[in-house]
């Protein structure tokens, strides 16, 4: 039987009484690449924001392998081994991309409070920084200056950072927006490659993207739950048909 | 050299040089002023440069450093160099526990809540007459001997010790900032969500910057007290606290020298600008002004920006 990495039960968030995820149930298998998917403004984003915590809920619980998170804090939440991306790009304008992954890796060093030692101590994980930049295909760019890369090369180089956590379940918010083709084209074969030994949790608005990397969907509208299972079946559902066609006045 | 770049040890080495030669040229005491303040501003430029945290109230831990330093030599006979530790200790205690309570609070609200502690702390001291002097402050506080054995009394033994905390200080700065820790402070500095999203606990990183900064407002505050031989009410004041932010806004934030430079313009026109009395805040406000108008980055972060090297 496969087991369950992450699972919702009524979760919910209020915005002064607009209620912008209501009653969300969610399983995610371990190892599965699970697609969220629907319209502009479902709640997809303030669902990764209410699992990684960096918004309270307003009722419903989480569980996260086996253990209820719904009360900890997004940064510890983080140290359990579910990390997301952001929707916007995020990276660390201010450093070169060598050190933009080498400060995810650095975290293993426990608290990074030793202000009295010299950076030179940080070029041990230079190594497995570069490794990780060729993973993405940035080995030239590891001297850059983040804030100079192309958009696309700066959502590699997001990724790269989060996979230097090695983190367990991974939630990828739109990682191909705004993106050109080729660079989507790159993106996909990445996230092929580094589900191994991993669960995906992301949000998608391209369907050939997510209909050729998901196991499974969720389509939400309006903050909920609207249809759930493979995609050949939910593509066929014609509740989603019309909610993406965007005829539903109901 | 100690991990400094090229202009920055070229840098380096021409302070060193000034700080030799400076007190031949110029009132010993006024240098020594200059190096207790820029102390003082180094560490605050750590909140406003590093974190982006402006404090209003740095005052408190300044004044806070300066009282017991003073108390514990005058009252209780303890050596300067142990007077001088008590008084970082008191700051970096009493920042500990300010910066708890303050690191939550984001931008203007954070700058509000620095204030108000700081005038908690100023009304504290103008009540606790028996540890602070009151109105009169503690006065006459002799320098004592170093160690126990030497005599600070004449101003070149106290400008040696006060140079070699100074240099010592900047150092210490620059290493701050090049640290693990440092480069920890400056992702979150760039973007915080992402620093929890990748698991930091970012405000204990602030928190840890607070109390560096409150650890050099108390030293020198302390410093200061052993080299003047008083503290007042005014260490502990909202001007003081005002003073120090602008000394950094004018060097430069986010710079190592800049502070520095802040400071020495700031005491140097506090002593020029003495016969115009009450006309000194209103000059000194339109020099800042018209500084913060034509050099934006302060005057040590426009030579840097023009160089394109930190400085
Ligand atoms: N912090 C917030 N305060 C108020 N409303 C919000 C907030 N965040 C999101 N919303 C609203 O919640 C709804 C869902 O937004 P979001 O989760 O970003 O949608 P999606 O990611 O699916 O496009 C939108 O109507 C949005 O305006
Ligand atoms: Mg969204």
């Amino acid at each position: 039987m496969s087991t369950i990495i992450l699972e919702t039960s009524g979760l919910s968030k209020a915005f002064s009484g607009f209620t912008a995820v209501d009653r969300v149930d969610l399983r995610i298998e371990t190892g599965t690449i699970h697609a969220l998917i629907g319209p502009n403004g479902a709640g997809k984003t303030t669902c990764f924001n209410l699992l990684t915590k960096f918004l309270q809920p307003s009722a419903g619980r989480i569980l996260f392998q086996g253990e209820d998170i719904t009360r900890l804090k997004p940064a510890d939440v983080a140290r359990r081994g579910m990390v997301r991306s952001f929707q916007i790009s995020a990276v660390f304008g201010q450093l070169s991309t060598l050190e933009n992954v080498r400060i995810a890796l650095q975290r293993d060093r426990g608290g990074s409070f030793d202000f009295w030692r010299s950076s030179d101590s940080l070029t041990r994980y230079d190594d497995r920084a570069r490794a990780l930049l060729t993973d993405v295909g940035l080995e030239t760019f590891a001297d850059t200056p983040a804030a100079e890369l192309s958009y696309g090369r700066k959502r590699a180089l997001e990724i790269a950072t989060t996979l230097a956590l090695d983190p367990p379940l991974l939630l990828l918010d739109e990682p191909t927006a705004g993106m050109a083709e080729p660079d989507v084209a790159r993106i996909v074969t990445l996230i092929r490659r580094l589900r191994t030994g991993r669960t995906i949790l992301m949000v998608e608005h391209n369907l050939s993207v997510v209909s050729g990397l998901s196991d499974r969907i969720t389509v939400l509208t309006r903050g909920r739950v609207l249809a759930e299972g493979p995609y050949e079946t939910v593509s066929k559902d014609p509740a989603v048909i019309t909610a993406y066609l965007g005829t539903d006045h109901a | 050299m100690l991990g400094f770049s090229r202009t920055q040890s070229v840098a380096l080495a021409v302070l060193v040089l000034v700080v030799i030669a400076a007190p031949f040229l110029l009132y010993p005491i006024v240098v020594m002023q200059v190096m207790c303040y820029a102390i003082f501003a180094m560490g605050t430029n750590l909140l406003m440069g590093s974190v982006g945290l402006l404090s209003l109230g740095q005052a408190a831990y300044f004044g806070l450093g300066g009282y017991v330093a003073g108390y514990l030599v005058q009252s209780v006979g303890l050596t300067p160099e142990l007077g001088i530790i008590a008084g970082g200790a008191a700051g970096a205690l009493l920042g500990t526990g300010f910066g708890w309570l303050a690191i939550r609070r984001q931008d203007i609200y954070f700058a509000m809540v620095t204030l108000a502690l700081a005038q908690i702390v100023y009304f504290a001291a103008v009540q606790a007459t028996g540890f602070t002097g009151g109105e009169n402050g503690i006065q006459g506080i002799a320098r004592g001997d170093l160690f126990g054995h030497l005599p600070l009394k004449s101003d070149h033994a106290m400008y040696v010790v006060v140079a070699v905390i100074f240099l010592a200080g900047v150092v210490f700065v620059h290493r701050i900032v090049n640290s693990p820790f440092g480069q920890v402070v400056k992702a979150v500095r760039d973007n915080e969500p992402r620093m929890i999203s990748l698991g930091y606990r970012t405000d204990a990183y602030k928190g840890m910057i607070f109390v560096l900064a409150a650890l050099f407002a108390g030293v020198a505050g302390a410093t200061k007290a052993m080299v003047m031989g008083i503290v007042t009410l005014s260490d502990v004041g909202a001007t003081t606290s005002g003073l120090v932010v602008l000394m950094v806004l004018l060097g430069g934030i986010g710079t190592i020298f800049g502070p520095i430079v802040g400071a020495a313009i700031v005491v140097a026109m506090q002593y020029y600008l003495a016969p115009f009395g009450a006309w000194v805040i209103v000059i000194q406000g339109a020099i800042f002004m018209v500084c913060v108008l034509v050099f934006r980055r302060g005057i040590i972060g426009e030579v840097a920006f023009r160089l394109r090297t930190p400085l």
